[in-house]
């Protein structure tokens, strides 16, 4: 109890009635005796300091009354405030639909404005239109993303009439008479969902109408949105089921007070829904996961507190939400897969990706429906695959290595093609008996034998020595030598298969083979390293004296040629759909690391993206050209940047006055919930869509800032409501501060609606000179140097 | 104040016994037999270098950390009076007798027998009970891998003890907080945690991650305080100013002052200068300074200079142009347009040497006054030897086809004009109308035709180009980097417009001492900004291991092996403690979900306090040994087994406080308890027992015979080395 503040309302007390008793608007009388309540503590509840005579009028007290105990959010339509305070005060009922309607059009106008301009490819959809046409021709192909977005992509394209016969080859290709605009189309579709997905999570969160406008209009007018809507891309399908999980968690969040019921089911399952589309689009997807995952462990949390509930009933909402949120989605996605595994049936450019029990299974590859013997004997002819992705086979040729890189042997290298000089003769190490004759009988290579691998093509063997290898240069060369199969002990190799005992035999496909030098203990090993010319631009082999197990160190056996064998069909060897899921994903979490940045190249890095620091050319470069260039409405970007510290200071103001005991008012108590619970979450989805990029070892580009965007433009609209609602509460009784909210909200969409005016070229195309020449539409834009249009 | 005539000066002193006996036994079991082996031990062989470039002034870049860590290392040295002069190249070698193991080897020591007090101090300070206090004490005594690692010139040891330090500083201070905040030792506390946060900090940048725990738990008990309505806003205030002063503000003030030091006794040039832009290179001694001094500052028309890449990757380099000129096909099949070629070239060479000339005028002398170059200026670039101008067209580069090809103009009248002009952009400028300097400005050339950038691509040309790197105009200029800046750094005015007597010129009469402009700021930013980007390409080493292996100690580190018999030091951990390290962390995990549930549920198993203490130890203990472990995970670079150690002195802290738990609220009747404690003892012997079996491997004596050594290979994974008989 601090006196002071008791003084305080009493001189506030005394000063009220001197003021000319007139009608203010609604909500400006609330925020009167709040100041006077925010005081201290002893003053008395709401509904007494209401109850005494005042100057005032009665039905003004009346209408007032009513409105405490419902709380400030509450819309209340029977007052119908005159239509100038639509944006100020809670609106009327009829105002959320048809805000809902203009802004979901404003939106498809301006997604679909210009959309086949320009009519060639543009950027990314090199790769993302060709997906789409992979799928309409099953031919099979690797790609470091899950499959939905292309799959999604291939879908409309074949929906629309396209036949999957263009080739995407590079960006600015002609599309000609083929139909593209299906594709394009329903990305942008997809792309104008965002804002009303945007505006009903602000709505949801806030409760204000004012705030969800804001948002909307926000990314209405963003041209960066926009751009990345326009094109065969996969972020317009992400960032739609990474908006849908928002807010389908949000309404979730809202139906909590009637748990179990038809509307509480559908949002949580429709959440879970969404996850799995979210995820089965890009990895980026985890991010919003782990954001629901932590609403819901928050919610569970909260559950667990009521000690109302039962631990029964707390079961039931703890497995209603492992079965939406967990099971449903994984089960989606697992269908996913299912679905492109069943599609993608051809052998395609993707092939080379996958290990050989999985090639066996695409219809065109050479492993497609051939038998070869089972188990490996002595005097079988063999090539010999690396494991590491993408890894070739065994390789040497007749060329030698050059002068004064290691010993001058013949060399030996990985190759990604199919050759005559990938095949090696298994032989015993100790025996130079030709295996060949028919007579002899078979006998089978077992797990450590120590055997020779005799190179067909020019009958030299498989050698090592410590001589340091020509690009790795810790490890050891490996060459070929001796002349018609005649060596030396250092030709001896122990083949080993990985996590199996003494004496078995060794597989087709499915054994990983170590090969370890007897002499000197390495292993062999490609680097995946490009030898230079002299190596005609192969892989380097190397025999790594780490004994490190890495896929780099292991192969498995390919063809295997032994007429004295039975064949079997490699059906037999058909990997389960388990495997099948497990080595994808393998392979696409090793193709996204490996994206890695080359040296001297400038990459795009992560604090580049908020200060909306550089764009992305879509389409040409040229005076001549039409030129796209993805950026940012630079004032919507710095706006959101500027919100988000005020949010900071906000936040971390009313916490303190909170956890200070300061005592508020309920409608500033309302707008403090807004601010740390619905802004809390928003803020929560920014740092998880934004800060993991800066851990990232891979290649980084603008665009994936996005998803980070829409969480920053829903901060910002919720942000700028309450600090003019603040502002306007700390304000008198009196119409500025009804003004001070209404004109700083027209102001904030005057300021963006002019911006875009501005900067629309950037997305609807530019030709003519480039902003640098004065005579440009876009002179004296470039407000960054970096900017380049 | 004569007070003493009246009443005798007594002077109590309290000296907890037990403490002391620690701190003796630490000292023994850290410094006994210091300097055996006399040899190179592990990673020695890295530290020592820098400690021998400390001793001998000379700069030096490291990655690994900020300085300071090296700089007590360097003490040692300096204590013991090293000259420096030792060759650090092969672990094993022989140390000569100019080189104080003892006092080398004295400070990572003294540090590691400190963290025995240290812990008890800390469990105290948890409020535990003093034989928890005196287990945990034990336990790091008897930890082979913290012996290990403590009795060599490696830094590991003295990041725990600095990060121990600052832990109970923080303790010390909290506790005090209570009753007598602003008291003298409350103030003495406080800052010696922000004190032994940098220092952490300053020698490993892992410490960094103790830092932030200890600010977040500040945080967090800062934020209590904000609840607590006795409190007056003012003190509240003063509290906040107090912890941001000696959490904040002084840590950073340390970690300046490090690179102060740092760059204040290394001012003698080295082996890793070229890494440093050509400013930094001025300011030491010896190195770039010698030529560069008494150079003009302002490039003008007509002078003659070198231009160094500022990327400094994949080496430094100048532009260069030599006689030769492209081949008219490459070997893939492309053409060049045949003129002189120009590249990059890592030596100093006279072919690196250009004059700068004004399009509009003939000469190629500097006139008087001299007509300063400004950033926007439009210039000629002349090759000094050979007098052709940089130039550059729509013609393939050799190795970069998207970019264009740079060369020395060469009229073969074949249609193809020369495009010579080059607009002067100087990035760092302060404003549009700076002039071009010396080593100071960063500058690109835009080609005014093309509008292209010229450009290192980092690619090396093949035979016909001699291997020097490539240069290039770079039409998709995305922004600004670095291989696209361009720096003088040797220049001269030229006075001569005979070609024979150009090479003999004088240097010109305005004088400028460059170091003086290079603020202490802007040398430490440089540095920082190296040593934080500079990449060493990943090297595999034997006894790397990945962060997984640490939990279970599937990996071991050998150190040193004897050259004739078979003593070795190996860095292996003291198997029990591991595993008990292990299981109460996982234990200390379960039970505090589970008492955590049942809270919300309104069962209360404990008492307030009880809990509140169970909470903190575990916040410092679990929460410590998470932040020192799992970032690592998310690390690129090679892991050892040592990288483990602060996690584990964490983990090791836990064991007695779950114990502790285990006994005091778990052990209801007597019998329990009483047959708790004797499993404990049990287990303490096994402890000790481990401790003394791999003894010989910690401090490398006695020797071992080849079966004792395979019998104490108790992991398949482990490389106990075994000399072939």
């Amino acid at each position: 109890p601090r006196p002071a503040s008791g003084q305080d309302y009493i001189s506030q007390r005394a000063t009220r009635p001197s003021r000319p008793p007139r009608t203010p608007s609604p909500r400006m009388r609330r925020a009167r005796p709040g100041a006077a309540r925010g005081g201290g503590p002893r003053m008395p509840a709401a509904g007494g300091g209401q109850a005494e005579p005042g100057p005032r009028g009665g039905p003004l007290r009346r209408r007032e009354s009513r409105r405490v105990p419902g709380g400030p959010a509450r819309p209340a339509a029977a007052a119908g405030p005159p239509p100038a305070a639509a944006a100020a005060g809670p609106p009327p009922a009829a105002a959320r639909p048809a805000a809902l309607a203009l802004v979901t059009l404003l939106s498809f106008a301006s997604r679909f404005h210009r959309l086949p301009e320009p009519p060639h490819v543009c950027w990314d959809e090199t790769h993302f239109g060709k997906m789409g046409s992979y799928y309409i021709n099953r031919t099979f192909f690797f790609d470091v993303h899950p499959p939905l977005g292309k799959m999604l992509i291939g879908l409309a394209g074949y929906l629309s009439g396209y036949d999957g016969t263009f080739p995407f080859q590079k960006p600015g290709d002609r599309y000609e008479q083929h139909n593209y605009m299906g594709m394009r189309g329903f990305c942008a579709f997809l792309g104008s969902c965002l804002v009303p997905f945007a505006y009903l999570t602000v709505l949801e969160l806030s409760k204000s109408l004012p705030a969800a406008l804001l948002t909307a209009f926000i990314l209405i007018f963003d041209t960066g949105c926009i751009t990345l809507s326009q094109y065969i891309l996969l972020d317009p399908i992400l960032m739609f089921f990474l908006m849908g999980a928002v807010l389908s968690m949000v309404k979730s969040n809202s139906c909590a007070d009637r748990p179990f019921s038809a509307s509480w089911w559908f949002w949580l399952s429709l959440t879970g829904v969404n996850l799995a589309g979210a995820t089965g689009v890009k990895f980026v997807g985890l991010f919003v996961v782990l954001l629901v995952g932590l609403n819901t462990i928050y919610d569970l949390w909260d559950l667990l507190g009521n000690l109302s509930l039962s631990l029964v009933m707390f079961g039931k909402h703890l497995l209603a939400r492992v079965l939406c949120l967990i099971l449903l989605p994984l089960a989606l996605y697992t269908a996913m897969f299912a679905v492109h595994f069943t599609v993608l049936n051809k052998s395609g450019p993707g092939d080379g990706f996958f290990s050989s029990a999985f090639q066996s299974q695409l219809i065109g590859n050479n492993l497609h429906n051939v038998s070869v013997p089972e188990h490996l004997a002595y005097g079988s002819v063999v090539t010999m695959k690396n494991l590491r992705m993408a890894g070739g086979y065994l390789h040497s040729h007749w060329h030698l290595y050059p002068e004064g890189i290691g010993a001058r042997q013949q060399q030996v290298t990985a190759y990604l093609h199919k050759d005559s000089n990938n095949l090696w003769i298994i032989k015993k190490h100790d025996s130079d008996t030709d295996l060949s004759v028919p007579s002899s009988p078979v006998e089978f290579v077992r797990h450590g034998d120590v055997i020779r691998l005799e190179h067909k093509e020019t009958s030299r063997n498989l050698h090592s020595h410590q001589h340091e290898a020509p690009l790795t240069r810790k490890h050891f060369q490996v060459t070929g030598y001796g002349i018609n199969g005649t060596g030396d002990s250092n030709d001896f190799w122990r083949i080993e298969v990985v996590g199996r005992k003494t004496g078995k035999l060794i597989k087709v496909l499915r054994s990983q083979v170590r090969l370890t030098h007897v002499a000197t203990g390495c292993i062999l090993g490609s680097s995946g390293k490009t030898l230079p010319k002299w190596g005609w631009e192969q892989v380097e082999v190397t025999c790594t004296p780490y004994l490190k197990e890495t896929p780099n160190s292991l192969w498995n056996f390919e063809d295997h040629i032994n007429p004295k064998l039975p064949n079997i069909s490699l059906d037999v060897l058909k990997p389960s759909f388990a495997e099948i899921l497990l080595e994808s994903h393998m392979v696409m979490i090793r193709g996204n690391s490996g994206l890695k940045p080359k040296d001297n190249e400038v990459t795009s890095k992560p604090w580049h993206w908020p200060i909306n620091y550089q764009g992305l050319r879509f389409s040409g470069v040229n005076e001549t050209d039409y030129r796209v260039y993805l950026l940012g409405n630079p004032v919507i970007w710095w706006l959101n940047l500027v919100t988000i510290g005020l949010y900071l200071l906000i936040t971390v103001s009313t916490a303190v006055a909170l956890k200070r005991g300061v005592q508020l008012t309920s409608e500033l108590k309302e707008l403090s919930r807004v601010v740390l619970r619905g802004g809390g979450q928003i803020t929560l989805g920014w740092l998880l869509h934004y800060l993991p990029f800066f851990m990232m070892g891979r290649v980084l580009y603008f665009h994936h800032y996005f998803p980070a965007m829409l969480f920053s433009s829903m901060l910002t609209g919720i942000t700028w409501d309450t600090l003019l609602k603040f502002c306007a509460a700390f304000l008198s009784p009196s119409t500025t501060a009804r003004k001070v909210y209404g004109g700083g909200f027209l102001a904030l969409v005057l300021l963006i609606m002019y911006s875009f005016y501005l900067f629309h070229p950037l997305s609807y195309g530019m030709i003519g000179p480039m902003a640098s020449d004065p005579s440009s539409p876009m002179a004296g834009l470039r407000w960054m140097d970096s900017w380049e249009f | 104040m004569l007070g003493f005539l009246k009443k005798p000066v007594v002077v109590t002193a309290e000296i907890n016994m037990n403490l002391v006996a620690l701190t003796v036994m630490g000292l023994i079991s850290r410094l006994w037999g210091l300097s055996y082996p006399r040899a190179v031990v592990f990673d020695e062989v890295y530290y020592g270098q820098f400690v021998s470039l400390y001793m001998k002034r000379i700069f030096f870049v490291d990655d690994s950390g900020p300085p300071f860590g090296h700089m007590l290392l360097a003490l040692g040295g300096y204590l013991g009076g090293f000259d420096g002069n030792f060759l650090w190249n092969r672990i094993g070698a022989e140390y000569s007798m100019n080189v104080p193991v003892w006092s080398l080897r004295l400070l990572p020591a003294l540090a590691g027998a400190l963290c025995v007090p240290l812990a008890y101090q800390i469990l105290v300070e948890l409020q535990f009970s003093h034989c928890a206090a005196l287990g945990a004490a034990l336990l790091i005594l008897l930890e082979n891998s913290l012996i290990t690692q403590s009795r060599f010139m490696l830094l590991e040891s003295v990041l725990i003890f600095f990060i121990l330090l600052a832990v109970l500083s923080y303790l010390k201070f909290y506790n005090l907080q209570r009753h007598s905040s602003f008291s003298g030792s409350w103030w003495f506390w406080l800052l010696l945690t922000g004190v032994a946060c940098s220092c952490a900090v300053g020698v490993k940048y892992m410490g960094l991650f103790t830092y932030m725990l200890l600010l977040a738990i500040a945080g967090l008990h800062f934020w209590h305080m904000i609840g607590d309505q006795n409190l007056s806003n003012v003190s509240l205030m003063c509290h906040f100013l107090a912890r941001g002063l000696a959490l904040i503000i002084i840590p950073v003030a340390m970690y300046l002052s490090f690179f102060y030091v740092h760059l204040t006794l290394l001012y003698r040039s080295g082996p890793h200068d070229q890494i440093m832009t050509s400013a930094f290179q001025a300011s030491l001694e010896g190195g770039l300074a010698r030529i560069t001094q008494g150079q003009p500052l302002e490039v003008a028309y007509g002078s003659q200079i070198t231009l160094r890449n500022v990327l400094g990757k994949p080496m430094q380099c100048w532009l260069h142009s030599h006689t030769n000129t492209y081949p008219i096909r490459y070997e893939n099949g492309r053409g060049s347009s045949h003129q002189q070629q120009v590249t990059c070239y890592p030596f100093k060479d006279v072919n690196n040497w250009w004059i700068v000339k004004d399009p509009g005028m003939q000469q190629l002398v500097v006139s008087n006054p001299p007509r300063p170059v400004r950033h926007g200026h439009i210039v000629q670039l002349v090759h000094g030897i050979t007098t052709r101008y940089l130039n550059t067209h729509d013609v393939a580069a050799p190795l970069s086809p998207h970019s264009q090809e740079v060369s020395c103009y060469i009229d073969y009248n074949i249609s193809m004009p020369a495009q010579n002009l080059w607009r002067v952009e100087i990035v760092n400028r302060e404003s549009d109308t700076d002039v071009w300097k010396t080593i100071l400005s960063e500058v690109r050339f835009v080609h005014v035709n093309t509008s292209a950038v010229l450009k290192l691509s980092g690619a090396s040309l093949p035979e016909w180009g001699y291997r020097q790197l490539e240069v290039v105009g770079e039409k998709l200029s995305k922004g600004y980097h670095q291989s696209m800046m361009w720096n003088v750094e040797e220049h001269r005015y030229g006075k001569s417009q005979e070609q024979k007597e150009r090479e003999v010129e004088l240097h010109s009469p305005t004088q400028m001492d460059i170091s003086k402009n290079l603020s202490f700021m802007a040398k430490f930013t440089e540095l920082q900004w190296k040593i934080l980007t500079l990449k060493n390409e990943d090297t595999e080493h034997k006894y790397s291991s990945s962060a997984l292996d640490w939990i279970t100690m599937d990996t071991n580190i050998a150190y040193w092996l004897h050259p004739t018999s078979g003593a070795q030091i190996h860095l292996l951990g003291n198997v029990v403690t591991w595993a008990s390290a292990n299981i109460a962390a996982l234990v200390y995990t379960c039970l505090s979900l589970w008492y955590l549930v049942r809270r919300r549920r309104k069962i209360y198993d404990m008492p307030e306090d009880a809990w509140q203490l169970w909470v903190s130890a575990g916040g410092i203990c679990v929460g410590g040994w998470a932040v020192n472990y799992l970032p690592f995970f998310l690390m690129e670079k090679t892991l050892f087994l040592y990288h483990y150690l602060p996690a584990l002195t964490f983990q090791i802290l836990l064991i007695p406080i779950v114990l502790q738990h285990l006994s005091d609220h778990l052990c209801r009747s007597l019998l329990l308890k009483s047959m708790f404690s004797a499993l404990i003892v049990a287990w303490f012997s096994s402890v000790y027992f481990v401790y003394c079996t791999f003894r010989p491997v910690t401090y490398g004596e006695p020797s071992l015979s080849v079966t004792e050594l395979k019998d104490l290979r108790w992991k398949d994974s482990w490389n106990i080395l075994i000399r072939k008989q």
